[in-house]
Protein backbone atom coordinates (compact mmCIF):
# COMPACT_ATOMS: atom_id res chain seq x y z
CA UNK A 1 0.00 0.00 0.00
CA UNK A 2 0.81 3.23 -0.48
CA UNK A 3 0.71 6.62 1.47
CA UNK A 4 0.42 10.36 0.72
CA UNK A 5 1.32 12.97 4.41
CA UNK A 6 -0.23 16.36 3.96
CA UNK A 7 2.74 18.02 5.64
CA UNK A 8 1.83 20.95 8.28
CA UNK A 9 4.31 23.61 8.09
CA UNK A 10 4.59 27.77 8.77
CA UNK A 11 6.91 27.58 5.94
CA UNK A 12 9.90 27.91 8.07
CA UNK A 13 9.59 24.87 9.73
CA UNK A 14 7.75 21.41 9.65
CA UNK A 15 5.10 21.09 12.31
CA UNK A 16 6.22 18.31 14.04
CA UNK A 17 2.41 16.49 14.06
CA UNK A 18 3.45 15.73 11.08
CA UNK A 19 6.25 13.26 12.01
CA UNK A 20 3.71 11.27 14.03
CA UNK A 21 1.43 11.68 11.21
CA UNK A 22 4.67 9.81 9.05
CA UNK A 23 4.81 7.12 11.87
CA UNK A 24 0.71 6.28 11.38
CA UNK A 25 1.33 5.95 7.48
CA UNK A 26 4.10 3.62 7.45
CA UNK A 27 2.00 1.82 10.09
CA UNK A 28 -0.42 0.84 7.05
CA UNK A 29 1.58 1.69 4.16
CA UNK A 30 5.48 0.71 2.59
CA UNK A 31 5.27 3.35 0.28
CA UNK A 32 5.17 6.88 2.41
CA UNK A 33 5.57 10.03 0.41
CA UNK A 34 4.61 14.00 1.94
CA UNK A 35 3.10 16.73 0.41
CA UNK A 36 4.90 19.80 1.27
CA UNK A 37 2.71 22.62 -0.54
CA UNK A 38 3.27 26.85 0.08
CA UNK A 39 4.70 29.44 -1.29
CA UNK A 40 8.84 29.39 -1.66
CA UNK A 41 8.93 26.42 0.70
CA UNK A 42 11.54 24.14 -0.85
CA UNK A 43 13.69 24.65 2.40
CA UNK A 44 10.75 22.79 4.51
CA UNK A 45 10.77 20.01 1.25
CA UNK A 46 14.45 20.00 2.32
CA UNK A 47 13.61 19.68 6.02
CA UNK A 48 11.23 16.83 4.85
CA UNK A 49 13.40 14.50 2.88
CA UNK A 50 15.97 13.43 6.03
CA UNK A 51 12.49 12.05 7.87
CA UNK A 52 13.41 8.52 8.23
CA UNK A 53 10.85 6.35 5.92
CA UNK A 54 9.75 8.51 3.82
CA UNK A 55 10.08 8.20 -0.33
CA UNK A 56 9.44 11.36 -1.62
CA UNK A 57 8.26 14.65 -1.10
CA UNK A 58 6.32 16.34 -3.27
CA UNK A 59 6.83 19.78 -3.70
CA UNK A 60 3.89 21.95 -4.56
CA UNK A 61 4.56 26.03 -4.92
CA UNK A 62 2.35 28.35 -5.86
CA UNK A 63 1.94 32.35 -5.02
CA UNK A 64 -1.68 31.51 -4.26
CA UNK A 65 -0.62 28.64 -1.49
CA UNK A 66 1.25 31.54 0.85
CA UNK A 67 -1.72 31.47 2.91
CA UNK A 68 -3.38 28.62 1.61
CA UNK A 69 -6.97 27.98 2.01
CA UNK A 70 -8.91 24.57 2.14
CA UNK A 71 -10.65 25.25 -1.18
CA UNK A 72 -7.20 25.35 -2.88
CA UNK A 73 -5.74 23.01 -0.73
CA UNK A 74 -7.82 20.49 -1.47
CA UNK A 75 -7.72 20.72 -5.54
CA UNK A 76 -4.13 20.45 -5.32
CA UNK A 77 -4.54 17.06 -2.65
CA UNK A 78 -7.01 15.76 -5.46
CA UNK A 79 -4.56 16.22 -8.21
CA UNK A 80 -1.86 14.49 -6.54
CA UNK A 81 -3.94 12.15 -4.87
CA UNK A 82 -3.23 9.21 -7.81
CA UNK A 83 -3.02 5.92 -6.50
CA UNK A 84 -2.34 6.64 -3.10
CA UNK A 85 -4.70 4.24 -0.84
CA UNK A 86 -4.59 6.36 2.27
CA UNK A 87 -4.26 10.17 2.81
CA UNK A 88 -2.93 11.23 6.08
CA UNK A 89 -2.60 14.63 8.12
CA UNK A 90 -2.42 15.19 11.50
CA UNK A 91 -5.65 16.01 13.43
CA UNK A 92 -4.61 19.85 14.07
CA UNK A 93 -7.00 22.25 12.85
CA UNK A 94 -4.98 22.23 9.81
CA UNK A 95 -5.97 18.64 9.12
CA UNK A 96 -9.77 18.52 10.04
CA UNK A 97 -10.29 21.55 8.13
CA UNK A 98 -8.90 19.87 4.90
CA UNK A 99 -9.07 16.15 5.28
CA UNK A 100 -13.53 16.02 5.37
CA UNK A 101 -13.11 18.03 1.59
CA UNK A 102 -10.64 15.60 0.16
CA UNK A 103 -12.32 12.55 1.76
CA UNK A 104 -16.03 13.56 0.25
CA UNK A 105 -14.52 14.45 -3.37
CA UNK A 106 -12.99 10.88 -3.28
CA UNK A 107 -16.24 9.56 -1.83
CA UNK A 108 -14.34 8.37 1.31
CA UNK A 109 -16.35 7.96 4.84
CA UNK A 110 -13.26 9.69 6.77
CA UNK A 111 -11.77 8.60 9.92
CA UNK A 112 -10.98 11.50 12.18
CA UNK A 113 -8.59 11.41 14.98
CA UNK A 114 -7.44 7.85 14.72
CA UNK A 115 -4.58 6.64 17.97
CA UNK A 116 -3.89 3.61 16.52
CA UNK A 117 -3.64 1.47 13.56
CA UNK A 118 -4.65 -1.96 14.33
CA UNK A 119 -4.40 -3.22 10.61
CA UNK A 120 -4.47 -1.24 6.77
CA UNK A 121 -8.07 -0.95 7.08
CA UNK A 122 -9.07 -0.87 11.11
CA UNK A 123 -8.37 1.94 13.39
CA UNK A 124 -8.97 3.11 17.38
CA UNK A 125 -10.50 6.24 18.23
CA UNK A 126 -12.23 7.70 20.58
CA UNK A 127 -15.90 9.31 20.55
CA UNK A 128 -17.96 10.88 23.41
CA UNK A 129 -15.45 13.43 24.79
CA UNK A 130 -12.92 11.09 25.18
CA UNK A 131 -15.03 8.67 26.84
CA UNK A 132 -15.57 5.54 24.70
CA UNK A 133 -12.51 4.28 23.43
CA UNK A 134 -13.78 2.60 19.37
CA UNK A 135 -12.42 0.28 16.74
CA UNK A 136 -13.81 0.90 13.63
CA UNK A 137 -13.11 -0.92 10.61
CA UNK A 138 -13.73 0.66 6.68
CA UNK A 139 -14.40 -1.21 3.61
CA UNK A 140 -13.31 1.90 1.42
CA UNK A 141 -11.00 0.93 -1.42
CA UNK A 142 -8.86 4.01 -0.10
CA UNK A 143 -8.67 5.64 3.51
CA UNK A 144 -8.90 9.22 4.11
CA UNK A 145 -7.48 9.74 8.09
CA UNK A 146 -6.56 12.41 10.45
CA UNK A 147 -4.13 11.45 13.15
CA UNK A 148 -3.46 12.08 16.67
CA UNK A 149 0.08 13.57 16.79
CA UNK A 150 0.53 12.48 20.81
CA UNK A 151 -1.04 8.90 20.02
CA UNK A 152 2.34 8.45 17.51
CA UNK A 153 5.73 8.16 18.12
CA UNK A 154 7.22 10.93 16.43
CA UNK A 155 9.53 9.77 12.79
CA UNK A 156 12.96 10.41 13.03
CA UNK A 157 13.67 13.82 11.60
CA UNK A 158 17.05 13.00 10.30
CA UNK A 159 18.51 10.04 8.42
CA UNK A 160 16.18 9.31 5.86
CA UNK A 161 16.88 10.37 1.94
CA UNK A 162 13.77 11.19 0.17
CA UNK A 163 13.97 13.05 -3.62
CA UNK A 164 12.12 15.95 -3.96
CA UNK A 165 9.33 15.62 -7.03
CA UNK A 166 7.83 19.20 -7.98
CA UNK A 167 4.94 18.34 -8.85
CA UNK A 168 2.13 21.27 -10.86
CA UNK A 169 -0.49 23.32 -8.91
CA UNK A 170 -3.99 23.83 -9.79
CA UNK A 171 -5.19 27.05 -10.12
CA UNK A 172 -7.14 28.78 -7.08
CA UNK A 173 -10.55 28.52 -6.84
CA UNK A 174 -11.20 32.17 -5.72
CA UNK A 175 -14.00 30.60 -3.43
CA UNK A 176 -12.00 31.87 -0.53
CA UNK A 177 -9.13 33.86 0.76
CA UNK A 178 -7.01 34.58 3.88
CA UNK A 179 -6.99 37.84 5.49
CA UNK A 180 -5.35 38.00 8.41
CA UNK A 181 -4.08 36.17 11.40
CA UNK A 182 -3.96 36.70 15.06
CA UNK A 183 -1.49 35.37 16.76
CA UNK A 184 -0.37 35.60 20.46
CA UNK A 185 3.23 35.97 20.01
CA UNK A 186 4.64 34.24 22.88
CA UNK A 187 8.62 33.38 23.45
CA UNK A 188 7.28 30.10 25.60
CA UNK A 189 7.30 26.58 23.92
CA UNK A 190 4.73 25.51 21.56
CA UNK A 191 1.82 23.85 23.50
CA UNK A 192 1.02 20.75 21.24
CA UNK A 193 5.08 19.90 21.62
CA UNK A 194 6.24 21.62 24.82
CA UNK A 195 8.38 18.93 27.58
CA UNK A 196 6.31 20.94 30.25
CA UNK A 197 2.29 22.17 30.52
CA UNK A 198 1.09 24.22 32.97
CA UNK A 199 -2.81 25.08 32.72
CA UNK A 200 -5.52 27.10 34.37
CA UNK A 201 -8.71 26.69 35.06
CA UNK A 202 -11.84 28.38 36.42
CA UNK A 203 -10.43 28.71 39.99
CA UNK A 204 -7.10 31.19 38.57
CA UNK A 205 -10.55 33.68 38.54
CA UNK A 206 -9.69 35.93 36.31
CA UNK A 207 -7.74 37.16 33.17
CA UNK A 208 -4.69 39.05 35.60
CA UNK A 209 -4.57 36.01 38.07
CA UNK A 210 -3.48 33.91 35.00
CA UNK A 211 -0.47 35.89 35.21
CA UNK A 212 0.28 33.44 38.14
CA UNK A 213 0.21 30.72 35.84
CA UNK A 214 2.62 32.90 33.83
CA UNK A 215 4.85 33.34 35.92
CA UNK A 216 4.86 29.39 36.92
CA UNK A 217 5.04 27.94 33.56
CA UNK A 218 8.29 30.69 32.94
CA UNK A 219 9.91 29.50 35.61
CA UNK A 220 9.54 26.01 34.69
CA UNK A 221 10.07 26.53 30.75
CA UNK A 222 6.80 25.16 30.14
CA UNK A 223 4.00 26.12 27.29
CA UNK A 224 0.53 27.46 28.65
CA UNK A 225 -2.76 25.52 28.61
CA UNK A 226 -6.19 26.16 29.87
CA UNK A 227 -9.15 24.63 30.48
CA UNK A 228 -12.33 25.48 28.25
CA UNK A 229 -14.16 26.91 31.25
CA UNK A 230 -11.06 29.65 31.46
CA UNK A 231 -11.04 30.31 27.61
CA UNK A 232 -15.33 30.42 27.76
CA UNK A 233 -14.94 32.73 30.60
CA UNK A 234 -12.13 35.25 28.72
CA UNK A 235 -9.07 34.51 31.23
CA UNK A 236 -7.25 32.36 28.42
CA UNK A 237 -7.07 32.96 24.63
CA UNK A 238 -8.42 30.24 22.74
CA UNK A 239 -5.11 28.77 21.34
CA UNK A 240 -5.00 28.29 24.85
CA UNK A 241 -7.58 25.14 25.00
CA UNK A 242 -6.29 22.14 25.94
CA UNK A 243 -8.90 19.46 25.58
CA UNK A 244 -11.39 17.00 23.42
CA UNK A 245 -12.13 20.58 21.21
CA UNK A 246 -9.18 21.97 21.70
CA UNK A 247 -5.80 20.87 21.67
CA UNK A 248 -4.41 17.28 22.24
CA UNK A 249 -1.34 17.47 24.36
CA UNK A 250 0.85 14.62 26.05
CA UNK A 251 3.88 16.49 27.88
CA UNK A 252 6.75 15.33 30.12
CA UNK A 253 4.79 17.00 32.92
CA UNK A 254 1.27 18.26 33.05
CA UNK A 255 0.52 20.82 36.29
CA UNK A 256 -2.85 21.39 36.20
CA UNK A 257 -3.95 24.53 38.37
CA UNK A 258 -7.72 25.40 39.78
CA UNK A 259 -8.65 22.74 37.09
CA UNK A 260 -12.05 20.38 38.36
CA UNK A 261 -10.99 18.07 35.59
CA UNK A 262 -14.04 17.61 33.61
CA UNK A 263 -14.26 14.83 31.18
CA UNK A 264 -13.24 16.96 28.16
CA UNK A 265 -10.29 18.31 29.50
CA UNK A 266 -8.95 14.93 30.46
CA UNK A 267 -9.44 13.56 27.15
CA UNK A 268 -6.86 16.44 26.38
CA UNK A 269 -4.31 15.63 28.69
CA UNK A 270 -4.29 12.20 30.10
CA UNK A 271 -1.68 11.14 28.31
CA UNK A 272 0.62 13.29 29.94
CA UNK A 273 3.65 11.55 31.78
CA UNK A 274 3.33 13.20 34.96
CA UNK A 275 0.65 14.71 35.99
CA UNK A 276 0.12 17.45 39.17
CA UNK A 277 -3.18 18.85 40.25
CA UNK A 278 -3.36 21.72 42.43
CA UNK A 279 -6.75 22.52 43.43
CA UNK A 280 -8.75 23.40 46.95
CA UNK A 281 -11.51 20.86 46.18
CA UNK A 282 -10.51 17.93 47.48
CA UNK A 283 -13.11 15.84 45.35
CA UNK A 284 -12.56 17.77 42.11
CA UNK A 285 -11.96 14.84 39.41
CA UNK A 286 -8.42 16.51 38.38
CA UNK A 287 -7.38 14.51 41.35
CA UNK A 288 -8.57 11.10 39.70
CA UNK A 289 -5.63 11.33 37.10
CA UNK A 290 -3.04 12.90 39.19
CA UNK A 291 0.27 11.32 39.89
CA UNK A 292 0.65 13.85 42.50
CA UNK A 293 -2.45 16.09 44.11
CA UNK A 294 -2.01 18.72 46.24
CA UNK A 295 -5.32 20.07 48.22
CA UNK A 296 -4.76 23.80 48.66
CA UNK A 297 -5.67 27.63 47.70
CA UNK A 298 -3.92 27.66 44.61
CA UNK A 299 -2.98 31.47 45.46
CA UNK A 300 -0.74 30.75 48.51
CA UNK A 301 0.51 27.34 46.39
CA UNK A 302 1.86 28.70 43.53
CA UNK A 303 3.51 31.46 44.47
CA UNK A 304 5.26 29.19 47.08
CA UNK A 305 5.46 26.72 44.28
CA UNK A 306 7.65 29.42 42.33
CA UNK A 307 9.74 30.09 44.75
CA UNK A 308 11.07 26.60 45.73
CA UNK A 309 11.48 25.90 41.82
CA UNK A 310 13.71 28.55 41.86
CA UNK A 311 15.39 27.49 45.02
CA UNK A 312 15.93 24.39 43.88
CA UNK A 313 17.26 25.96 40.30
CA UNK A 314 19.64 27.90 42.10
CA UNK A 315 21.18 25.56 44.03
CA UNK A 316 21.65 23.00 40.78
CA UNK A 317 23.41 26.47 39.42
CA UNK A 318 25.54 26.85 41.98
CA UNK B 1 -30.46 35.86 2.63
CA UNK B 2 -32.32 32.12 3.56
CA UNK B 3 -30.16 30.27 6.05
CA UNK B 4 -30.16 26.41 6.72
CA UNK B 5 -28.85 25.02 10.16
CA UNK B 6 -28.88 21.62 10.50
CA UNK B 7 -28.62 20.15 14.08
CA UNK B 8 -28.27 16.78 15.65
CA UNK B 9 -30.01 14.67 18.14
CA UNK B 10 -27.36 13.55 20.83
CA UNK B 11 -27.21 12.35 24.30
CA UNK B 12 -26.94 15.56 26.53
CA UNK B 13 -23.21 16.01 27.55
CA UNK B 14 -23.60 16.45 30.88
CA UNK B 15 -23.96 12.83 30.49
CA UNK B 16 -22.26 10.02 31.09
CA UNK B 17 -22.84 7.68 28.58
CA UNK B 18 -22.10 3.93 29.28
CA UNK B 19 -20.91 1.10 27.13
CA UNK B 20 -22.94 -2.12 26.78
CA UNK B 21 -21.50 -5.28 28.48
CA UNK B 22 -20.70 -7.05 25.76
CA UNK B 23 -18.50 -3.97 24.21
CA UNK B 24 -21.30 -3.80 21.04
CA UNK B 25 -22.02 -0.19 21.31
CA UNK B 26 -23.09 2.45 23.56
CA UNK B 27 -25.72 1.55 25.53
CA UNK B 28 -28.28 4.76 24.60
CA UNK B 29 -31.39 3.63 26.30
CA UNK B 30 -33.66 5.96 29.01
CA UNK B 31 -30.35 8.69 28.67
CA UNK B 32 -31.16 13.07 27.87
CA UNK B 33 -31.01 13.66 24.25
CA UNK B 34 -30.43 17.51 23.75
CA UNK B 35 -29.48 19.41 20.85
CA UNK B 36 -25.81 19.10 20.10
CA UNK B 37 -24.38 22.27 21.40
CA UNK B 38 -22.18 23.34 18.56
CA UNK B 39 -25.45 23.10 16.41
CA UNK B 40 -27.04 25.12 19.37
CA UNK B 41 -24.76 27.59 18.28
CA UNK B 42 -25.56 27.34 14.94
CA UNK B 43 -29.28 28.12 15.52
CA UNK B 44 -28.45 31.05 17.64
CA UNK B 45 -26.40 32.62 14.97
CA UNK B 46 -28.46 32.46 12.49
CA UNK B 47 -31.37 34.06 14.40
CA UNK B 48 -29.42 36.68 15.61
CA UNK B 49 -28.87 37.08 11.74
CA UNK B 50 -32.25 37.61 10.81
CA UNK B 51 -33.12 39.36 14.35
CA UNK B 52 -29.92 42.17 12.25
CA UNK B 53 -32.28 41.84 9.63
CA UNK B 54 -29.53 39.83 7.32
CA UNK B 55 -32.04 37.04 6.99
CA UNK B 56 -34.84 36.83 5.77
CA UNK B 57 -35.95 32.80 6.46
CA UNK B 58 -34.17 30.12 8.65
CA UNK B 59 -35.35 26.95 8.05
CA UNK B 60 -33.57 23.89 10.36
CA UNK B 61 -32.94 20.32 9.43
CA UNK B 62 -32.74 17.37 11.35
CA UNK B 63 -31.22 13.61 10.16
CA UNK B 64 -32.03 10.23 12.34
CA UNK B 65 -34.86 8.58 14.28
CA UNK B 66 -38.32 10.01 14.30
CA UNK B 67 -37.70 11.80 17.68
CA UNK B 68 -35.24 14.77 15.60
CA UNK B 69 -38.75 16.11 15.30
CA UNK B 70 -38.32 16.84 19.01
CA UNK B 71 -34.92 18.67 18.42
CA UNK B 72 -36.76 20.47 15.73
CA UNK B 73 -39.36 21.87 17.92
CA UNK B 74 -36.51 23.25 20.05
CA UNK B 75 -34.58 24.58 16.70
CA UNK B 76 -38.25 26.32 16.06
CA UNK B 77 -39.08 27.86 19.67
CA UNK B 78 -35.38 29.67 19.26
CA UNK B 79 -36.71 30.78 16.30
CA UNK B 80 -36.34 29.34 13.61
CA UNK B 81 -39.06 29.81 10.79
CA UNK B 82 -39.38 26.31 9.99
CA UNK B 83 -37.70 22.93 9.64
CA UNK B 84 -37.22 20.16 7.78
CA UNK B 85 -37.33 16.15 9.35
CA UNK B 86 -35.35 13.59 7.41
CA UNK B 87 -36.12 10.47 9.49
CA UNK B 88 -34.45 6.84 9.27
CA UNK B 89 -33.56 4.58 11.86
CA UNK B 90 -29.85 4.27 10.55
CA UNK B 91 -27.08 5.84 12.78
CA UNK B 92 -26.22 7.68 9.89
CA UNK B 93 -22.11 8.66 9.29
CA UNK B 94 -21.03 12.12 8.20
CA UNK B 95 -20.53 11.47 4.72
CA UNK B 96 -24.44 10.05 3.91
CA UNK B 97 -25.44 13.21 5.99
CA UNK B 98 -23.41 15.64 3.79
CA UNK B 99 -25.27 14.43 0.87
CA UNK B 100 -28.86 14.03 2.62
CA UNK B 101 -27.94 18.09 3.36
CA UNK B 102 -26.38 18.67 -0.17
CA UNK B 103 -29.88 17.41 -2.09
CA UNK B 104 -31.92 19.53 0.99
CA UNK B 105 -29.64 22.51 -0.17
CA UNK B 106 -30.39 21.68 -4.01
CA UNK B 107 -34.57 22.42 -2.61
CA UNK B 108 -33.74 24.91 -1.03
CA UNK B 109 -31.33 26.92 -2.25
CA UNK B 110 -30.07 28.81 0.77
CA UNK B 111 -27.38 31.36 0.25
CA UNK B 112 -25.65 30.36 3.73
CA UNK B 113 -25.53 26.87 5.83
CA UNK B 114 -24.24 27.39 9.53
CA UNK B 115 -24.05 24.22 11.49
CA UNK B 116 -21.47 23.13 14.49
CA UNK B 117 -18.20 22.02 13.39
CA UNK B 118 -18.38 19.33 15.33
CA UNK B 119 -21.18 16.39 17.36
CA UNK B 120 -20.43 15.28 20.73
CA UNK B 121 -20.94 11.86 20.04
CA UNK B 122 -18.45 11.07 17.27
CA UNK B 123 -16.81 14.12 17.44
CA UNK B 124 -16.03 13.14 13.66
CA UNK B 125 -15.81 17.05 12.57
CA UNK B 126 -16.41 16.06 9.04
CA UNK B 127 -20.02 17.01 7.84
CA UNK B 128 -19.37 20.72 7.06
CA UNK B 129 -16.70 20.16 5.66
CA UNK B 130 -17.82 17.29 3.23
CA UNK B 131 -21.09 19.33 2.34
CA UNK B 132 -18.92 21.99 1.07
CA UNK B 133 -16.75 20.23 -1.07
CA UNK B 134 -19.81 17.99 -2.85
CA UNK B 135 -21.80 21.62 -3.52
CA UNK B 136 -18.55 23.22 -4.43
CA UNK B 137 -19.23 25.87 -1.98
CA UNK B 138 -16.40 27.39 0.07
CA UNK B 139 -16.03 27.11 3.36
CA UNK B 140 -15.62 28.33 7.09
CA UNK B 141 -14.84 25.94 9.87
CA UNK B 142 -14.69 26.73 13.61
CA UNK B 143 -16.13 29.97 13.40
CA UNK B 144 -15.89 32.75 16.56
CA UNK B 145 -17.27 35.75 14.75
CA UNK B 146 -18.96 36.15 11.43
CA UNK B 147 -19.79 38.80 9.22
CA UNK B 148 -21.45 39.94 6.35
CA UNK B 149 -19.77 42.32 4.20
CA UNK B 150 -19.45 43.16 0.71
CA UNK B 151 -21.87 40.06 -0.54
CA UNK B 152 -19.19 37.98 1.60
CA UNK B 153 -18.81 36.31 4.78
CA UNK B 154 -15.94 37.39 6.85
CA UNK B 155 -15.14 34.43 9.61
CA UNK B 156 -12.76 34.44 12.31
CA UNK B 157 -11.90 30.85 12.59
CA UNK B 158 -10.67 29.57 16.16
CA UNK B 159 -7.18 27.70 14.93
CA UNK B 160 -4.23 26.05 16.55
CA UNK B 161 -2.15 29.26 16.33
CA UNK B 162 -4.44 31.46 17.37
CA UNK B 163 -7.34 33.66 15.40
CA UNK B 164 -7.48 33.53 11.39
CA UNK B 165 -9.67 35.71 9.42
CA UNK B 166 -10.65 34.36 6.38
CA UNK B 167 -13.38 35.75 3.49
CA UNK B 168 -15.27 33.41 2.03
CA UNK B 169 -17.93 33.85 -1.49
CA UNK B 170 -21.43 33.04 -0.62
CA UNK B 171 -23.16 30.96 -0.65
CA UNK B 172 -21.05 29.38 1.73
CA UNK B 173 -20.92 26.59 5.07
CA UNK B 174 -19.89 28.21 8.12
CA UNK B 175 -19.23 25.95 11.14
CA UNK B 176 -19.51 27.01 14.41
CA UNK B 177 -16.96 26.87 17.50
CA UNK B 178 -17.69 27.81 20.58
CA UNK B 179 -17.08 31.29 21.97
CA UNK B 180 -19.30 32.32 18.26
CA UNK B 181 -22.39 33.11 21.13
CA UNK B 182 -24.40 32.15 23.99
CA UNK B 183 -27.23 30.51 22.66
CA UNK B 184 -30.51 31.79 24.24
CA UNK B 185 -33.24 29.70 26.10
CA UNK B 186 -36.33 29.22 24.42
CA UNK B 187 -39.52 31.31 26.64
CA UNK B 188 -42.44 29.42 27.03
CA UNK B 189 -44.39 31.30 24.37
CA UNK B 190 -41.93 30.71 22.12
CA UNK B 191 -42.17 27.17 22.28
CA UNK B 192 -46.10 27.35 22.48
CA UNK B 193 -45.45 29.04 19.21
CA UNK B 194 -43.29 26.48 17.63
CA UNK B 195 -45.82 23.62 17.85
CA UNK B 196 -47.28 25.86 15.00
CA UNK B 197 -45.02 25.74 13.44
CA UNK B 198 -44.50 23.79 9.51
CA UNK B 199 -42.09 20.50 9.55
CA UNK B 200 -41.87 18.78 6.47
CA UNK B 201 -41.46 15.42 6.96
CA UNK B 202 -38.43 13.60 4.19
CA UNK B 203 -36.82 10.17 3.92
CA UNK B 204 -33.36 9.21 2.93
CA UNK B 205 -34.97 7.91 -0.17
CA UNK B 206 -36.79 10.78 -1.12
CA UNK B 207 -33.37 13.07 -0.94
CA UNK B 208 -32.38 9.53 -3.00
CA UNK B 209 -29.32 9.06 -1.01
CA UNK B 210 -28.28 5.32 0.62
CA UNK B 211 -28.36 6.01 4.55
CA UNK B 212 -26.12 3.10 5.23
CA UNK B 213 -23.03 3.56 7.06
CA UNK B 214 -19.31 2.96 5.09
CA UNK B 215 -17.10 2.27 8.20
CA UNK B 216 -18.08 -0.30 10.77
CA UNK B 217 -17.81 0.59 14.77
CA UNK B 218 -16.53 -3.35 15.57
CA UNK B 219 -15.73 -2.67 19.31
CA UNK B 220 -16.25 -0.15 22.17
CA UNK B 221 -14.35 -0.08 25.29
CA UNK B 222 -13.58 1.88 27.80
CA UNK B 223 -10.04 4.06 27.67
CA UNK B 224 -7.39 2.81 29.36
CA UNK B 225 -7.25 4.20 33.23
CA UNK B 226 -4.39 5.84 34.61
CA UNK B 227 -3.12 4.40 37.89
CA UNK B 228 -4.03 6.78 40.41
CA UNK B 229 -1.68 8.77 41.94
CA UNK B 230 -0.44 10.41 45.22
CA UNK B 231 -1.78 13.61 47.35
CA UNK B 232 1.04 15.33 49.07
CA UNK B 233 0.72 17.05 52.26
CA UNK B 234 2.40 20.39 51.05
CA UNK B 235 4.07 22.62 48.23
CA UNK B 236 8.15 20.97 49.55
CA UNK B 237 6.55 17.73 49.06
CA UNK B 238 5.31 17.73 45.87
CA UNK B 239 8.94 19.87 44.89
CA UNK B 240 10.83 16.86 46.37
CA UNK B 241 8.43 14.55 44.07
CA UNK B 242 8.87 16.52 40.97
CA UNK B 243 13.26 16.79 41.60
CA UNK B 244 13.12 12.67 42.51
CA UNK B 245 11.20 12.28 39.14
CA UNK B 246 13.82 14.66 37.07
CA UNK B 247 11.06 16.72 35.34
CA UNK B 248 12.48 20.09 37.17
CA UNK B 249 15.64 21.49 38.41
Amino acid sequence: MSALVVAQHDHARLDPATLATVTAARALAEEVDLLVAGHEVRPVAEEAVGIAGVRRVLLAEAEHLAQPVAEDLCELVLAVAGDYEALLAPATTFGKNLMPRVAARLDVAQISDIVAVLAPDTFQRYIYAGNVLTTVHTRDARRVLTVRATAFEKAQAQGGAAEIVTVAVPPATGLARFVRREVHASERPELTSARIVVSGGRGVGSKENFQLIERLADVLGAAIGASRAAVDAGFAPNDWQVGQTGKIVAPELYVAVGISGAIQHLAGMKDSKIIVAINKDPEAPIFEVADYGLVADLFKAVPELIEKIEKVKRERAA
Amino acid sequence: MKILVPVKRVVDPNVKVRIRADGSGVDLTNLKMAMNPFDEIAVEEAIRMKERGLAREVVAVSIGEPRVLETLRTALAMGADRAIAVETEVAVQPLEVAKMLKAIVEREQPDLVIMGKQAVDDDSNQTGQMLAALLGWAQATFASRIEIVDGEAEVAREVDEGIEVIRVKLPAVITTDLRLNEPRYASLPNIMKAKRKPVDRLTPADLGVDPSPRLIYTRFEEPPRREAGIRVESVDELVEKLVEKGVIG
